[in-house]
């Protein structure tokens, strides 16, 4: 494109022209008006893609909306045979399941970044960083294998019984315990997850400017105080997008899910128990699925993950906004 | 910008050249759509009846059963392939009639995990039924225990296992303990999905058996060719004779033939639990549909060649990929069916 041409160039062979459109020409020329409008229709595109999207959705689940209604919403069974379609099992399996992996990716990953941006050696964490580029580039399938080969038997033989005569009084580990469920799901995604919170948040502490530790050292602040007090809070936007984009990952992630969570479509308050993911119902069963009202159900559950999705994103940012209000004095 | 010019006008010749060329040798193209349990068979029976006919080219994509109903219905494929067959609900939304051709065999065997025990067990309708009901919850419970004389079984919880993916397999195994079990034909019911009133879900045949194989206890079902081909060690179950039999080509060939006489009015007849000494019980024919009128006379013959292939030649290849054959009364009334494709 025209885009590299001098910015120094002349007012252009036109001079003949009235003022405005030699302007306008001349701003042609030099690439502003094609760099614009190029950039507006890509950004239109992911709005109208965006919208096309929930479009098709909404129209190809007509038949389960006017049936169900609300009660779509509200009702825990899922019967292809009889027809009975109900979305909260594979509500609650979609939010416990990205929430746990959250609660443990967070910290870890967080972290991990710390230590690679502000301690480690450059060359370790330049190594360390290439490696996890690879890890978050790996297929869900892989780690869909590895969650039954490794972590199922582990939850099974050695998690399982260790959280259950430690904190057995607790609901949430309570039951028998196959290696196969809600909490191996978890692990498997906070495994997934963890690369992408660690890259993004490295690159962006790495970005804080050199004069933000300097002054922050300057004032008597040791290593830590300054990395906690005065880098962390200023990529704080950084590594929040990070938590995003690994969130996004972990409510959408179908293959590793379906393969360690049991699909079983039952709401229990036990991590150990079998449970099941919008994600995965959608991926089991669309391909076989035969009469409309059974099609459109699964089709609005597709609806119902874009609703999910985008509500807790609205939570988290809202979330982010508050902190800010409060803790705002230190920030940049 | 002269070569260019050139270079275009060379490239619209040669375009030009090559559509007038593909057009004379150009295959007649048919495409299908539909179930992936027999998509080995299919596509071993298109290729091979590509090479015998090498200017008819069938395109089949095994998007399961219920893609391949939509896409029939909506006209985008020329034939359609279930798992299941389609009833007249469904049959009453298509725009068009369709005629269903059983085309091969399948079956369905248990298959376990029982630490420390590698025989064979044998399973009655009741002790299945009632695993899978979550009624019998211990494997050294009574029903299974009695016809098992000899064999230590443990005390310890069954684990159900199940398949998550909608699949023919699920269907012909759901529709089996339909019959057998009243209770299970009111509570569950039959189809490629079901509310299972207990068990863990595992994602097609290798996501079962890695579970069964993964989990001590465990109980689950994966389809005949499967086991066969890896080597599983599977159950043996009571047909309706009294007769325990053990899954093979033959004996699911023989549960067919006995269903034949009712076939005549109606093809889509359920052959699970089929009369017959040595008929095993859980098995189902896998179905090609093809509309009823097909107006384009190149694809009409063609199709109608093919099915007439497929029901001579074709099915002797069946059995070197594990799938059982039609029984020949099966054959006859499909040859009978082609002369109903019309104009």
């Amino acid at each position: 494109m025209s885009a590299s041409s001098s910015p120094t160039l002349p007012s252009g062979p036109y001079p003949a022209l009235p003022g405005r459109v030699r302007h306008f020409v001349d701003r042609l020329r030099r690439g502003d008006e094609i760099a614009h409008v190029v950039t507006v229709i890509f950004a239109a595109g992911v709005i109208l893609i965006t919208s096309l999207l929930v479009y098709v959705l909404w129209v190809n689940s007509s038949a389960s909306r006017h049936t169900f209604g609300w009660k779509f919403f509200t009702t825990s069974v899922w019967d292809p045979v009889f027809e009975h379609f109900g979305a909260l099992p594979f509500l609650y399996g979609t939010v416990v399941t990205s929430m746990v992996a959250l609660i443990l990716a967070v910290p870890l990953g967080v972290g991990a970044a710390i230590f690679l941006a502000e301690l480690a050696p450059p060359r370790l964490s330049d190594a360390l960083a290439f490696v996890i580029d690879l890890l978050a580039a790996v297929p869900s399938v892989i780690y869909g294998v590895l969650g039954i080969f490794v972590v199922v038997p582990f939850v099974r033989d050695i998690l399982a019984p260790f959280l259950q005569s430690t904190l057995g009084f607790l609901p949430i580990f309570k039951g028998p315990s196959y290696g196969i469920g809600l909490l191996t799901a978890s692990l498997v995604l906070t495994i997934m997850i963890v690369p992408f919170i660690i890259s993004v948040s490295r690159e962006v502490l790495m970005a804080v400017p050199l004069d933000q530790r300097e002054a922050a050292l300057a004032l008597g602040a040791t290593r830590w105080e300054s990395t906690i007090r005065v880098v962390v809070p200023f990529a704080r936007a950084g590594i929040t997008g990070s938590i995003f984009l690994a969130m996004a990952r972990a409510l959408g992630e179908t293959m590793a899910v379906t393969m360690v969570i049991g699909n079983d479509p039952k709401i229990t308050s036990s991590l150990l128990a079998p449970g099941y993911t919008i994600a995965a119902v959608i991926a089991n069963e669309f391909t076989e699925a035969t009469g409309t009202l059974y099609l459109h159900a699964l089709i609005e559950l597709g609806l119902v993950l874009f609703l999910v999705t985008f509500i807790l994103n609205g939570l988290a940012r809202l979330l982010i906004v508050s902190t800010e209000q409060r803790g705002g004095a230190s920030n940049a | 910008m002269k070569v260019l010019r050139i270079l275009g006008v060379l490239s619209l010749a040669l375009f030009t050249v090559s559509v007038a060329k593909a057009q004379s040798q150009d295959p007649l193209n048919l495409n299908a759509a539909g179930a992936t349990f027999p998509y080995p068979i299919y596509s071993k029976w298109f290729n091979e009846y590509h090479q015998a006919h090498p200017n008819i080219q069938i395109n089949y994509q095994s998007i399961g059963s219920g893609g391949g109903i939509q896409q029939l219905k909506a006209g985008t494929v020329d034939f359609g392939a279930s798992d299941m067959p389609l009833n007249d609900q469904l049959l009453g939304t298509f725009n068009f009639k369709v005629i269903q051709f059983p085309t091969v065999l399948g079956a369905v065997v248990p298959t376990y995990n029982i630490p420390g025990f590698t025989g064979t067990l044998k399973f009655t309708p009741e002790a299945l039924a009632g695993i899978y009901l979550g009624k019998i919850t211990k494997w050294n419970d009574p029903a299974i225990a009695k016809e098992n004389p000899g064999v230590n079984l443990p005390g310890d919880n069954i684990v159900v296992v199940h398949r998550s993916d909608g699949s023919g397999t699920t269907f012909v195994w759901t529709d089996y303990l339909s019959k057998v079990s009243p209770d299970w034909k009111s509570q569950v019911g039959s189809n490629t999905s079901v509310n299972w009133p207990v068990g863990l879900g595992g994602k097609g045949n290798e996501g079962v058996s890695g579970v069964v194989k993964q989990t001590p206890n465990a109980i689950g079902y994966v389809e005949l060719i499967y086991a066969l081909q890896n080597h599983m060690s599977y159950g043996v179950v009571q047909n309706s004779a009294g007769k325990f039999v053990k899954a093979s080509l033959a004996t699911v060939t023989r549960a067919a033939s006995g269903a034949s006489s009712q076939m005549q009015s109606d093809v889509r007849v359920s052959i699970t639990n089929a009369s017959g000494a040595d008929a095993y019980p859980i098995c189902s024919f896998t179905y090609l549909l093809i509309p009823e009128k097909i107006a384009d006379t190149s694809k009409r013959d063609a199709i109608k060649g093919f099915l007439n292939w497929m029901l001579s030649t074709g099915q002797g290849q069946v059995e070197s990929l594990d799938y059982a054959r039609l029984p020949s009364a099966v054959v006859s009334l499909n040859m009978k069916h082609i002369s109903e494709i019309q104009p």
